[in-house]
């Protein structure tokens, strides 16, 4: 055992292993989507992303030979390139599918009628002909290709600032901050002064109340869908960011009111009498002191609230999105892009990488206050 | 308007609208309606105090029995009837439960959700305790903590296109792209695969089931004893959990025997989320990913508050650590355990973006929140749909009665 002097456990490397292990699963499948979304299309669509920093041999589909003809010293010559990448080294090349092996690079090799074709390492190649090849159809090549390890930002910027792209999550990521501003701030006030109500006053009913929020705690918000759909409907709110929010507000209230009642009763009751004997008002000492003093549980219950109306996707469905997609949220995007671009994974994994960074951005700033409120939150 | 003006109108509003309302409608108590002056000063302040809690409480009140305890009552309402063509609602009594009894998919998605809230908070849990100790130890345990802690902050629907990814599958020309079927691949019926694929999942459920059998006999045992210590309230408990792990070693006894017989498709991709009762647990891996981070958290937490001297006497005692986590931490946390378990299992009954994101129900892996987001928006049935939200609600009552038994407990 470690803790006692001198002697040090023969556990301890396991220990490490065992935790690596374990640190390495819960760690692998978000890098995965990490490194995903800075790769190419195609490396992707090839090639697992843990290969990603390796260069990769591999066959590259058929394409055939295009360009402008030009007439030097009486041959007609046409001249391009196999692919726009710099970086890639052909292997291989051959003109028919059954031997797409045949040649090495930078080798003439004489097709029919009298045309010779070589292709470079680098992709780039040179039909020449005797007759002219217009209207004829042009050979087809083969190759084998080892890529370099190559990232691109491209992916982000099609997705985020190109504004004709359908698949864009600008809109969407601008929604979602919309909807999750004033849903975090407003019920965070509403719940304060409730929960100073219910820490601090003494009125008949209290423990009731308090037994009652426990209760609603659990309750699942998926019983209120309908009700509160048709409630909206009927006052006239429908479905737009008015309706969520006050949704939002709705559902995060208990939490929000049992974190900061727990974390209220716990402050010191010498200052609370002191400033009433000194003539405070309730109202004052909530405002003065009270509030200052609960910071860390007001930031606790902001980071909750702010990840859940985030990352929420059943409350916008219900009460935000309507028809026009006008209002999509991000979640909403991503869920319809796996329909859609289902084996696109530049698209996917850059879209859900979008929604992500932000939450992991205030998890990582914040954690602190996120491990306390865990704390003070799970019904003891 | 442009909607982050909307927004940010609304926060004005939203928080300007509270501040002034307290504030008023204080000054209005203390200035107008009972003046703390004249010749019933005294009075007056008593009759303030006793109303200003209420104003506090006010708006929060009246959101809470508006959001929440209103459509407890009306769902339960919708339940009993339904919509007829030219509007409004006739009642039909338990109609509503008898049509979704009888259909398949509504077992399905009760089966489902089952198996869901056994294995989901056991396996969050159990690595998240694991986790805990591990971490405990070591210098680095901080770092490692948070990093198996951040699936927390990945939404459900991102969580569903990393495992999607994990579990993609391409035709079997093509070099796999998804990490599962590449390792899957990498197996090709040798005896390394004997051992990884059959060896040792076998030990695997075999030890699942001999740690259900402990733990079942620890609940059943007193009861057998006569000894008539046995309260009351706990007996069925007791019973159900005796009955659920007999289910449970049947279940994993069950799948070895098959798993020995079985002939592995070796060499041929799989396309994970479609093999039936298995895809099940392929989402449910997506939710012990999320949650053991917060499992974790709160036994760490309870793991330190274990008093030294405890440990201190095992070890004079002559414990090896295995007996000083399972015979002296352990039972010492054991209240934290049933709160981490009883928190994931709420969440996992309320689980529905995983299954509508990953699966969408089909290949059976329908459960209840995602059958009844079916039947309210897509199917329109607001009556079967509120029925099966009554289901989810009537297998969270428990929990909840013993939440609020345990709190007032601690209030007193």
């Amino acid at each position: 055992m470690d803790n006692i002097v001198g002697k040090k456990s023969t556990l301890t490397w396991a220990v490490h292993i065992s935790m690596g292990l374990l640190v390495a699963l819960w760690l692998f499948p978000t890098i995965g989507l990490f490194v995903s979304s800075f790769r190419t299309a195609d490396q992707i669509a090839t090639s697992g992303w843990w290969s990603s920093l390796s260069t990769q041999e591999r066959q590259v589909p058929a394409i055939r030979v295009e360009g402008a003809e030009q007439q030097i010293d009486g041959r007609f010559v046409i001249e391009g390139r196999l692919f726009e990448a710099t970086n890639a080294v052909i292997s291989a090349w051959g003109t028919s599918s059954r031997e797409p092996e045949a040649y090495a690079p930078d080798q003439v090799v004489e097709l029919e009628g009298g045309a010779t074709l070589s292709v470079a390492a680098d992709g780039a190649y040179v039909l020449s002909s005797p007759a002219t090849t217009e209207g004829t159809r042009l050979p087809r090549i083969f190759s084998s290709a080892a890529t370099p390890p190559e990232f691109t930002t491209e992916n982000y910027r099609a997705i985020l600032f190109d504004p004709r792209n359908v698949d864009g999550m600008a809109k969407a990521f601008f929604n979602t901050l919309t909807v999750t501003i004033p849903a975090t701030i407003i019920p965070i006030l509403v719940a304060a002064f409730a929960a100073y109500a219910l820490a601090w006053m003494d009125f008949p009913g209290r423990a009731l109340l308090i037994a009652a929020i426990v209760g609603l705690l659990v309750v699942p918000l998926q019983l209120a869908l309908i009700p509160l759909l048709k409630l909206h409907n009927e006052i006239g709110i429908g479905k737009g960011y008015l309706g969520v929010w006050l949704a939002h507000t709705g559902f995060g209230l208990p939490l929000a009111i049992y974190l900061l009642r727990n974390y209220m009763v716990g402050l010191p009751r010498d200052i609370i009498e002191c400033a009433k004997v000194d003539g405070a008002s309730d109202f004052q000492i909530f405002i003065k002191i009270i509030l200052p003093l609960s910071f860390p549980a007001l930031a606790s219950f902001a980071i909750f609230q702010f990840l859940w109306t985030w990352n929420d996707l059943l409350v916008a469905l219900v009460f935000l999105l309507d028809s026009s997609g006008e209002t999509t949220v991000m979640t909403k995007q991503i869920v319809e892009l796996l329909g859609t671009r289902g084996g696109n994974w530049e698209v996917l994994a850059t879209a859900a990488f979008i929604s992500i960074a932000v939450p992991l951005c205030v998890f990582f700033a914040m954690q602190k206050y996120l491990v306390r409120g865990l704390l003070a939150g799970s019904v003891k | 308007m442009n909607p982050a003006l909307q927004g940010l109108i609304t926060i004005i509003i939203g928080v300007g609208g509270c501040i002034g309302y307290f504030y008023f409608s204080n000054l209005f108590l203390d200035k107008v309606l009972f003046p703390a002056r004249g010749p019933h000063a005294g009075r007056n302040i008593t009759r303030a105090n006793m109303i200003r809690p209420w104003l506090f409480l006010a708006p929060a009140l009246l959101a809470l029995s508006i959001y929440l305890a209103y459509p407890v009552v009306e769902t339960l309402r919708l339940s009993l009837t339904q919509r007829v063509a030219g509007g409004g609602y006739v009642f039909v009594g338990a109609d509503n439960y008898r049509a979704m009894f009888k259909e398949p998919k509504f077992w399905e998605a009760l089966n489902n959700n089952l198996l869901w809230l056994i294995v989901v908070p056991a396996a969050s849990t159990a690595f998240g305790l694991l986790a805990a100790q591990l971490s405990d130890r070591i210098r680095w345990g901080n770092l490692a903590k948070s990093l198996i802690f951040m699936p927390m902050a990945i939404s459900f629907v991102g969580a569903a296109v990393i495992w999607k990814l994990v579990y993609d599958t391409r035709p079997v020309d093509q070099e796999q792209i998804g990490i599962l079927n590449a390792v899957w691949l990498a197996f090709q019926g040798g005896p390394l695969s004997f051992v990884f694929l059959k060896l040792l999942p076998i030990a695997m459920m075999l030890a699942f089931s001999a740690l259900v059998a402990w733990v079942g006999w620890l609940f059943v045992r007193p009861m057998l004893g006569g000894e008539g210590k046995v309260a009351a309230a706990t007996i069925p408990l007791r019973v159900l959990v005796g009955v659920a792990g007999l289910w449970l070693i049947w279940l994993s006894l069950r799948s070895s025997v098959t798993l020995i017989g079985a002939d592995l498709p070796y060499g041929v991709p799989q396309t994970w989320l479609t093999i039936p009762f298995w895809n099940s647990f392929f989402l449910m891996i997506v939710l012990v990913w999320i949650q053991t981070g917060f499992a974790m958290v709160i036994l760490s937490a309870a793991l330190r508050g274990v008093p030294e001297d405890t440990i201190e006497a095992a070890i004079i005692d002559g414990a090896n650590p295995f007996q000083i986590f399972f015979k002296i931490k352990i039972p010492q946390i054991m209240g934290t355990i049933v709160v981490v378990w009883t928190t994931i299992t709420i969440v996992v009954l309320k689980v529905f973006d995983i299954v509508f994101a990953m699966s969408n129900g089909q290949w059976e892996t329908q459960v209840l929140a995602n059958y009844m987001y079916d039947k309210l928006f897509r199917a329109n049935d607001w009556g079967i749909g509120s029925a099966s939200a009554m289901i989810i609600m009537l297998l969270v009552t428990p929990i909840l009665i013993w939440n609020v038994y345990n709190a007032r407990k601690e209030m007193r």
